[in-house]
């Protein structure tokens, strides 16, 4: 038997780590490091219609026990995708989740009928918490009418199961959330960035060049545990939860409050081998809780 | 081969006004050939400060195993690393990049290299490389001040060394650029790091010259999967953007967008 195994619609994960989109490429980089086949599944950086350029640089600017990025969607663009990144991912045992991202309903519905088809894309993350692009992105996932709406539309046509990415950046998680749900949605996953600025110390004006940018990292952790407790208790599709993951005690904190699965973004800038490391540490953290398998552990705290 | 290692302080050495040379010493030396390449440096455990930051090898020394870098001890994280003594551990990702080709300038040719303040360091370990192959180097260091200016010896002992302060505390007065106008050297092919005016001038001044710049962005990962420190290619057509982590971070000259 295999401790660590998740099973979520579309996904049989080997064990419930995955590396966060837009924090990962699409595996090239880190294929030099380790075996990719290690992981839970891969979340792809977001994938649009057409090729995105993103945004001016300074993009990044670390902060307090976290960082800022607006990278603004930069991507080969969807044709590229299929083409390239996705049967190169093919070599290894893993199972792809594609961020899909767009600037209004139709450019996320073609790219999801296309990307569904790729044969390791076993589900889609839909990417409506984006906080770095001008149109799209975040704009559908303010709105719980708009969020389920596009849901819905893209349900209609993907081979695969869709999770909607869910933005922090409102009053009332759990509407958003329950609105996906309504649309159709086979899964949550949450959170996305929290909109934020850092000033130049000597000019007293915003360091990235967008002005704003997306915070990350241990400092969001307290919040994406807080959301993803209230919105447990509210909705029955399965969590994927992320925000702030750096080690073995915070994937069991993320499962505790009911996510079914993790994402790790940040912390593979710090230590490209997080990921690993900490499915190498899970087995002991289950023994210490004395727990058999660690789907036992998800959502012990409303229990 | 990239690696991570927990590498070892041998010395570390204040040599100028906020500047340090740190030596460490691990496996992960033996990766390192090519002048110009970086490591990602993990300056504590904790959590703060979070990210790496990229320091650029200054010098290899593979038969002790032995690496050196500097680097000016100004934010936080370059506060904390300036801090650590002999014995202490640091936490290095590398050897990261592409750095300078030594193979682009030929045995009994000429090589002019141009830096400026923290864009020096570098520069070092490829003049080493290029004069142990019988090239001969022509050194132009540009600095804030009198204070700020290191590695004039260990420069001049591998050729001819001038030395520019923007105030004119020592050496010429100027930029590099305004020295570079009266020396009107001969050479075959040129090698730059440092500030991005400076990069640009030269490919100016030297409109003919085979040469390659090394650049500098704010970093995230350093291997090329986040996309932070992105620049514009000269390539209208493609529109494309280049990785100074991973593509880079030294190209050829005319292929970034100045
Ligand atoms: C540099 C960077 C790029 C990101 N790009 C994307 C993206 O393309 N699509 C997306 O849905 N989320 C993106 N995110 C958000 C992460 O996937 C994740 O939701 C967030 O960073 C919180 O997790 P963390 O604290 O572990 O990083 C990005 C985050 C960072 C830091």
């Amino acid at each position: 038997m295999n401790r660590l195994q998740v099973e979520l619609p579309g996904l049989t994960l080997k064990n419930p780590i995955i590396p966060a989109s837009g924090c990962f490429g699409f595996g090239q980089e880190f294929a030099k490091l380790y075996d990719l086949s290690k992981l839970g599944a891969i979340m792809i950086k977001a994938t649009t219609l057409e090729t995105r350029r993103g945004n001016p640089t300074p993009r990044v600017a670390e902060t307090a026990a976290g960082m800022l990025n607006a990278i603004g969607l930069q991507n080969p663009g969807l044709a590229h995708v299929m083409e390239y990144e996705l049967p190169w991912l093919e070599q290894y045992d893993v199972p792809i989740i594609a961020n899909v991202a767009g600037t209004e309903t139709a450019d996320y519905v073609a790219v999801a009928e296309k990307i569904s088809t790729a044969p390791n894309v076993k589900a889609l993350e839909l990417n409506i918490s984006c906080p770095n692009v001008k149109s799209g992105g975040i704009q559908f996932g303010t709105d719980a009418n708009t969020a389920s709406g596009l849901t819905a539309a893209v349900k209609e046509v993907s081979k695969v199961p869709v999770y909607v990415k869910l933005s922090p950046n409102v009053t009332n998680i759990v509407e958003i959330a329950k609105a996906v749900e309504a649309g159709g949605a086979d899964g949550i996953t949450m959170i996305n960035t929290l909109i934020g600025m850092r000033l130049h110390p000597k000019t007293g004006k915003p360091i990235i060049a967008n002005g704003t940018g997306g915070l990350s990292g241990p400092a969001v952790k307290p919040i994406a545990i807080r959301m993803i407790y209230d919105v447990r208790q509210q909705v029955k599709i399965p969590i994927i939860g992320m925000g702030g993951i750096t080690n073995a005690e915070d994937v069991i904190d993320f499962l505790s409050v009911g996510a079914s699965a993790v994402a790790v973004g940040t912390a593979n800038f710090v230590d490209p081998f997080v990921c690993p490391n900490i499915i190498d540490e899970l087995p002991q953290k289950l023994d210490e809780l004395a727990c058999e398998k660690i789907t036992d552990l998800i959502g012990r705290s409303h229990r | 081969m990239i690696q991570q290692e927990k590498m070892k302080v041998v010395r570390q050495k204040q040599i100028a006004d906020g500047i340090f040379e740190l030596t460490l010493i691990g496996q992960l030396t033996l990766q390192m050939k090519q002048p110009g390449q970086f490591v990602h440096i993990r300056v504590s455990d904790s959590l703060e400060p979070l990210l790496r930051r990229p320091i650029s090898i200054c010098s290899i020394d593979s038969e002790h195993m032995e690496f050196k870098m500097l680097y000016r001890a100004g934010g936080r994280g370059t506060k904390i690393l300036s801090q650590k003594q002999p014995g202490d551990e640091v936490d290095i990702l590398g050897p990261l990049g592409n750095g300078f080709p030594v193979e682009e300038t030929e045995s009994g040719e000429t090589a002019l290299l141009v830096g400026g303040g923290i864009g020096v360091p570098p520069l070092y370990e490829l003049s080493k490389q290029l004069n142990a192959k019988g090239v001969h180097t022509i050194h132009v260091l540009g600095f804030q001040s009198i204070h700020n200016v290191f590695y004039e010896k260990q420069f001049s002992e591998l050729g001819e060394t001038y030395i520019v302060t923007a105030d004119g505390s020592y050496g010429s007065k100027g930029f590099v650029t305004d020295l570079l106008a009266q020396l009107n050297p001969t050479f075959d092919v040129f090698y730059s790091c440092g500030p991005l005016p400076m990069l640009k001038a030269l490919e100016q001044t030297y409109p003919d010259k085979k040469g390659f710049l090394s650049f500098e962005e704010r970093m995230g990962c350093g291997i090329g999967a986040c996309y932070a420190c992105v620049c514009q290619t000269t390539d209208i057509v493609a529109q494309d953007y280049l990785k100074i982590c991973s593509d880079g971070p030294v190209f050829p000259r005319g292929v970034v967008a100045l």
